[in-house]
């Protein structure tokens, strides 16, 4: 796999180089390479069990136990790979963070939402108690959440799914980082609410790696992309080209699925 | 938090029940109504009057004194055995849990092994081995317990060690000791609370049960096992007198079990606060989680 999107000036973005995720012998990631400029936003898409979830796990250096992890992932000319964990905890939510899928399930049930912003807080900036809470304050309001002082008091399950997306998204955000991991950010939300949490994506300034099988929302938040097929990746270049001019079968497959999604619902509706 | 105990029956049932057992211990210890111990040839069977609220047993003795002495055994064995299920639970499940994997692959064997003893058994070897007092019993089932605590906290430690929010928390930089301390210890803290109030429960059933058998405290300590065993030879002729023994263990082994669901309610936010339903509407409802939900009791 030769260089994916732009080519990068030497040291500025995040390089991935050749990462091959193995468990038990078996390959998971094989030899996945793309840039990540400053800045920008790159798309990973592919079917389900291509990999996608894998990748951005092993971004973040959180690739279940039992996992081997060889190639590179370089931070802005760091190298990520084979640090020890203490080490590469330092970048996590500082360097590159992360944003799941299932905001249901990504809050911890038994602490405040405001105790769990604070505390990426109090750890990257250094900051005391109080001040993390001023701070969590500002963040909670910068993703757009209402009445955000009485929010932030709430326990995860007392807020919508929106409202909780939103307070991952604060967390992620927290320690600053310059690089922003979205694994299917949207996927378990409405279409409403998903256009709004776009929306907050867009206006982000970090790099990011959007995580998708949803081709609509490919096209609107990145403008390059990689598709992963079997732990590959098989296609890459601009969103556009992609989706106008699929080359390989899994990608052309993922875009068939869409138009015939778009065909049999024209106005949309669905599930808000 | 008391507060929110008192919300549900259950939790008024609990701590009425054994608070009135620990304020009853305590006074056995100036006052009893009767020598628990003084048996009365002259008054035996009697059955209850202003001098003897209970009545008497075969020898004479004073039910009530004698019932009211026992309380200080039962608080005993539910403390002591409880302080030695956590303390061994808590260590087993920690070595079991978070030290090397060839570790803790081989205390998961040997607490396979270790549970696979019936709590009863284990303790009526051990009356064996060092002869009967309420030190083994004690000891014994709060091993036995100890083991069987670890056994479920492990699986439960490492459910939530790979759960998103843990996951989630790693992803925002937190280290080993903030997972450990601010999501592993709370989350799994409602499931140790249950098990903990069951293995209570548990060690006041195996000391009644083990002196009962003859196997627990010696005849100069009151225990309800010893009293029940000795009446309910009778229970044809004096049936009211067993009943007073049995009553007292089955009320104090049910409040303890329902104990520890009642403080696991009660700490839950999912169960103690309203849905706020701002914006998209209310959010849904989590299950109760079948893993930190008790059976019942089991010897």
């Amino acid at each position: 796999m030769s260089d994916a999107t732009t080519p990068s000036t030497a040291a500025s973005g995040l390089e991935v180089r050749g990462l091959t995720v193995r468990i038990d012998r078996r390959t998971i990631l094989d030899d996945v390479t793309f840039t990540v400029p400053p800045g920008r936003r790159v798309g990973v898409i592919g079917a389900s069990g291509s990999g996608k979830s894998m990748t951005s796990l092993a971004l973040m250096g959180l690739e279940p136990t039992g996992a081997t992890v060889t190639g590179s992932v370089r931070l802005d000319g760091t190298e990520l790979v084979g640090l020890p964990d203490r080490e590469r905890a330092r970048h996590r939510g500082a360097g590159i963070g992360m944003v799941f899928q299932e905001p249901g399930t990504a809050l911890d049930p038994l602490r405040r939402v405001g105790a769990q912003i604070a505390e990426p807080l109090r750890l990257h900036r250094g900051l005391d108690r109080r001040a993390a809470a001023a701070a969590a304050l500002d963040l909670a309001v910068s993703v757009g959440l209402p009445d955000p002082e009485s929010l932030l008091r709430q326990y995860p399950h007392q807020l919508s799914g929106g409202q909780r997306q939103r307070i991952c998204i604060a967390m992620a955000m927290a320690g600053q980082p310059s690089y922003l991991v979205a694994d299917e950010p949207t996927t378990a939300l409405d279409v409403t609410t998903e256009a709004r949490i776009l929306e907050l994506f867009e206006g982000l300034t970090a790099g990011m790696v959007f995580v998708t099988h949803d081709l609509a929302v490919l096209a609107r938040i990145a403008d390059t992309a990689v598709v992963l097929d079997a732990g590959r990746v098989v296609e890459h270049g601009s969103v556009a080209g992609l989706l106008a001019a699929p080359q390989h079968p899994a990608t052309a497959a993922l875009v068939d699925a869409a138009r015939a999604t778009a065909r049999r619902a024209p106005r949309t509706g669905g599930s808000a | 938090m008391i507060r929110r105990l008192l919300a549900r029956p259950t939790g008024v049932f609990a701590v009425v029940v054994l608070g009135l057992l620990v304020v009853l211990a305590v006074v056995s210890l100036v006052w009893t109504p009767q020598d628990p111990f003084r048996a009365d040839p002259f008054h035996q069977w009697e059955p209850p009057s202003p001098a003897h609220w209970f009545g008497t047993d075969a020898s004479g003795r004073d039910i009530a004194s004698y019932l009211l002495a026992g309380t200080r055994t039962t608080v005993l064995v539910a403390v002591g055995s409880g302080v030695i299920a956590s303390v061994v639970g808590m260590v087993l499940t920690a070595i079991g849990s978070l030290t090397a994997r060839w570790v803790r692959e081989g205390t998961a064997v040997l607490l396979d092994i270790l549970v696979a003893f019936p709590t009863l058994l284990t303790a009526m070897l051990l009356t064996a081995i060092a002869g009967g007092s309420l030190g083994v019993v004690i000891v014994s089932v709060g091993l036995s317990f100890g083991v069987t605590i670890a056994r479920v906290a492990r699986g439960e430690i490492r459910r939530i060690a790979r759960s998103d929010y843990v996951t989630a928390a790693r992803a925002s930089g937190v280290g080993g000791a903030g997972v450990l301390f601010r999501h592993l210890v709370p989350n799994a803290a409602p499931l140790f609370t249950v098990q903990l109030s069951l293995a209570m429960a548990t060690a006041v059933l195996a000391e009644a049960g083990l002196s009962y058998l003859g196997y627990g405290a010696g005849s100069n300590t009151a225990s309800w096992g010893s009293m029940l065993a000795d009446l309910q030879t009778y229970i044809g002729v004096h049936p009211w007198s067993a009943t007073w023994p049995g009553a007292a263990i089955a009320l104090v082994v049910a409040a303890l079990s329902l104990l520890g669901d009642a403080v696991r309610d009660a700490t839950d936010p999912r169960l103690t606060t309203n849905d706020r339903a701002a914006g998209g509407g209310p959010a849904p409802r989590t299950p109760d989680d079948p893993a930190t939900t008790s059976t019942g009791v089991t010897a």
